[in-house]
């Protein structure tokens, strides 16, 4: 999503200066040296901006096809349930992040119809900011994570996929399928360079009133950015050592210092960050 | 108790906290809240009582209670009551008309500013339109200085804010560089820092000053940290031109950022005793933002506007050489979209000047919110004739360290050259010896400019 895919429209050398600092973007991925056109943007900066933001507003305003996304899931093995938060559409769940954190009545007595079964992990997808990293990343993040689970032996509960969810409903749809640990995987607020960061958040026994400081985070879960087989394995780790000591501000991710990590690192995207 | 009747209805507010938060304009922080007027015709009723409330009733009843909060003593106990006399006989809406008089000059409004309570300032504001907050804004001129001299008539800073994701040397120095090569960075060079790492933050306000140094730029620079750690700093000997802080208009939202008044005086002391300003000794950098307090579940009810105008009073205490407003940044459950954030960076403009503050706007949105650069375009320009004190200089308007789109080195040039506004003279001086300017406008460089050797002080 970086890259622009196109080439852009072709300077006039008459009109636009240009910067002869060019070779600093070598340090950074900042808007540097983008030259001018009199003291203004040339035009292929305007449109390279608009493009980025175009993405990004799409990625919060397109909505998670989440029937889609839950044929994916059930081909492959997944029970799956769907859910709404108690917001009603985009605008009331941007303007009211209260209610995107609860469950829709109808969608609660739907989950409480399953509370029997109980899991020790139960994952929730949720469209969060952008659909388009949840429609990406979430299957895939669970597909490479699942093995892991199985090692371990823990089970894991039907795959609960939320409409206007933020990270704190997954504390209710946990409380009511009885898990032992809840995981939601939510898109992040999009950043101009990064409109389909998937977020992934862990609750040691869910239920409505968790405070932020009781969960675990790893954010920019996407190929640029932190790849499948490293967040997977990041996430096992923090799932395994939550169910031990719980979850929240006092458990350190100390994944990396795993024997698996290193030889995951040299396979992993070359663009990762150390 | 205030009522009014219009037409069958008859409309009570029960105190001023509530009237001014029903006579606010419309905005989503003040729904979320539920103090919000409930209906177009109660927010115009509520501004009608609002318009007949004397001045001097803010003061008998403070909308915070004075035991409970150490900012409504701080504005009550501060209450200049010589300088408040010209306009004590005042309503609210009689106030308003007097600043749009000639009665309200630059010199007028300086020596007002210290008998006008946060309060007033915004219930005044809630009665004005657009038009009005520019105008009388513009009237008011405050001067502050450290290695240069801000806020003259004419003139305009720019905060240069390199930002990085890892906070990399050569990251920032490369968007330093950048912005210094187009003319930006008088107001301050702000690093907002990734970590809060006392010696990674030591290591940048040490590479700041070296460049400073051996360019001999007349700016000063900040790493924009929590109070507390720049104090730890100042005791360990590191470069500190500024104090940064986040504040808020409650003692509780001021709890809820670690910090009160006493941490802020110890800090503005020991910066203070340094000397290390040239042409004056301003060293606070404040910023704020609609919504702090209701986000910290600190704000008694009252208006986010009014908050935000509170925190002013936290501020002026200071006398701070920048106070930056970061009003997009907080997102679309404060203010929804782009007629929100423009009312609200207006207001906030207009609300720190009178209270004689050097106010500055962050003018920001982020990407769920429903605005975008032509929102920006109206804010900048409608800020710029008001006389802003600053604006924020991001590359290419794109912050990549905190996720949101700012204003860009480009757009301050748009600025100055559609209202001729100038850099701080000394900053404007030493552009010109590097090169970099002529007449105040940048020159086309036909080779390597020589402050591309910035980058060795890093490698």
């Amino acid at each position: 999503m970086s890259v622009i895919p196109f080439p852009g429209p072709a300077a006039n050398p008459d009109t636009i200066t240009e910067d002869s600092w060019q070779a600093l973007s070598q340090h950074t991925v900042a808007r540097i040296a983008l030259g001018r056109a009199g003291a203004s943007l040339p035009t292929r900066e305007t449109l390279r901006f608009a493009l980025a933001h175009a993405q990004a507003r799409d990625a919060v305003h397109t909505p998670l096809d989440s029937a889609a996304l839950a044929a994916t899931l059930t081909q492959a093995g997944h029970r799956v349930l769907q859910v709404q938060s108690a917001a009603a559409n985009r605008a009331r769940y941007l303007q009211r992040p209260d209610l995107g954190r609860r469950l829709h009545p109808d969608s609660r007595a739907q989950l409480l119809t399953h509370a029997a079964d109980g899991c020790d992990v139960l994952f929730v997808v949720g469209d969060g900011l952008s659909s388009l990293a949840t429609a990406s990343h979430a299957a895939p993040l669970l597909a490479a994570t699942l093995p892991y689970l199985a090692e371990a032996g823990l089970s894991v509960g039907p795959v609960v996929i939320a409409s206007q969810a933020r990270v704190a409903l997954a504390d209710e749809a946990g409380e009511c399928l009885q898990a032992r640990l809840v995981v939601m995987l939510l898109g992040e607020r999009p950043g101009l360079s990064s409109p389909d960061s998937l977020g992934v958040y862990l609750t040691c026994a869910p239920k409505v009133g968790r405070m932020d400081s009781e969960r675990n985070c790893i954010s920019n879960v996407r190929p640029a950015g932190l790849p499948y087989p490293l967040a997977a394995f990041k996430l096992a780790w923090l799932l395994r050592a939550a169910l031990q000591q719980g979850s929240g501000v006092a458990l350190k991710d100390g994944s990396a210092a795993e024997p698996g990590w290193a030889a995951l690192l040299a396979r992993a995207h070359p663009a990762l960050p150390a | 108790m205030y009522h009014i009747t219009i037409g069958p209805r008859r409309y009570h507010f029960a105190d001023l906290k509530t009237l001014l938060a029903r006579a606010s304009p419309l905005r989503s922080g003040d729904l979320l809240a539920g103090v919000a007027a409930a209906s177009a015709e109660e927010r115009v009723a509520a501004r009608y009582c609002l318009a007949d409330v004397p001045l001097r009733d803010f003061l008998q009843h403070p909308i915070i209670p004075y035991e409970d909060d150490e900012i409504t003593r701080l504005i009550i106990d501060s209450h200049d009551a010589a300088a408040f006399a010209a306009v004590a006989h005042l309503t609210v809406g009689g106030f308003r008309d007097w600043l749009l008089s000639d009665a309200a000059n630059p010199a007028t409004l300086a020596a007002l500013a210290p008998g006008i309570t946060p309060e007033m300032a915004a219930a005044v504001s809630k009665l004005m339109r657009n038009q009005d907050l520019i105008l009388v804004a513009r009237k008011c001129r405050v001067v502050t200085a450290f290695r240069n001299t801000q806020g003259l008539p004419g003139h305009m800073g720019v905060r240069l804010q390199p930002n990085h994701p890892t906070d990399d040397a050569r990251g920032i120095a490369a968007a330093m560089l950048d912005g210094l090569l187009y003319g930006a960075g008088d107001a301050v060079i702000g690093i907002n820092p990734a970590t809060d790492s006392p010696e990674a933050i030591h290591t940048m306000l040490a590479m700041m000053d070296e460049v400073r140094l051996r360019y001999a730029i007349p700016t000063q620079s900040c790493v924009l940290t929590h109070v507390t750690t720049t104090l730890e700093l100042i005791n360990r000997g590191a470069p500190v031109d500024l104090v940064f802080q986040s504040v808020a208009g409650t003692e509780r939202a001021n709890s809820g950022f670690g910090i009160n008044l006493a941490v802020l005086q110890e800090a503005h002391d020991a910066a203070r005793s340094l000397q290390r300003g040239t042409v004056g000794n301003n060293v606070m950098y404040f910023e704020t933002g609609q919504g702090s307090a209701l986000s910290a579940g600190a704000h008694w009810g009252a208006d986010q506007q009014t908050c935000e105008a509170r925190a002013y009073a936290v501020a002026r205490h200071f006398s701070p050489l920048l106070v930056n407003t970061v009003v997009g940044f907080i997102g679309p459950e404060y203010l929804y979209d782009g007629k929100q954030i423009i009312r609200a960076g207006l207001e906030d403009h207009f609300c720190g000047k009178l209270l004689g503050l050097p106010m500055g706007c962050d003018i920001c949105y982020t990407n769920h919110a429903e605005a975008d650069q032509d929102d920006m375009d109206t804010l900048l320009t409608l800020l710029g004739t008001a006389g802003i004190h600053f604006i924020i200089g991001v590359p290419g308007a794109d912050d990549i360290m905190l996720g949101y789109q700012s204003t860009s080195f480009h757009d301050a040039l748009y600025l100055r050259e559609l209202l001729g506004l100038k850099r701080a003279p000394e900053f404007e001086d030493w552009l010109e010896t590097m090169a970099i300017t002529r007449a105040g406008r940048l020159q086309a460089h036909g080779q390597q400019p020589p402050l591309l050797g910035l980058m060795e002080t890093v490698a």
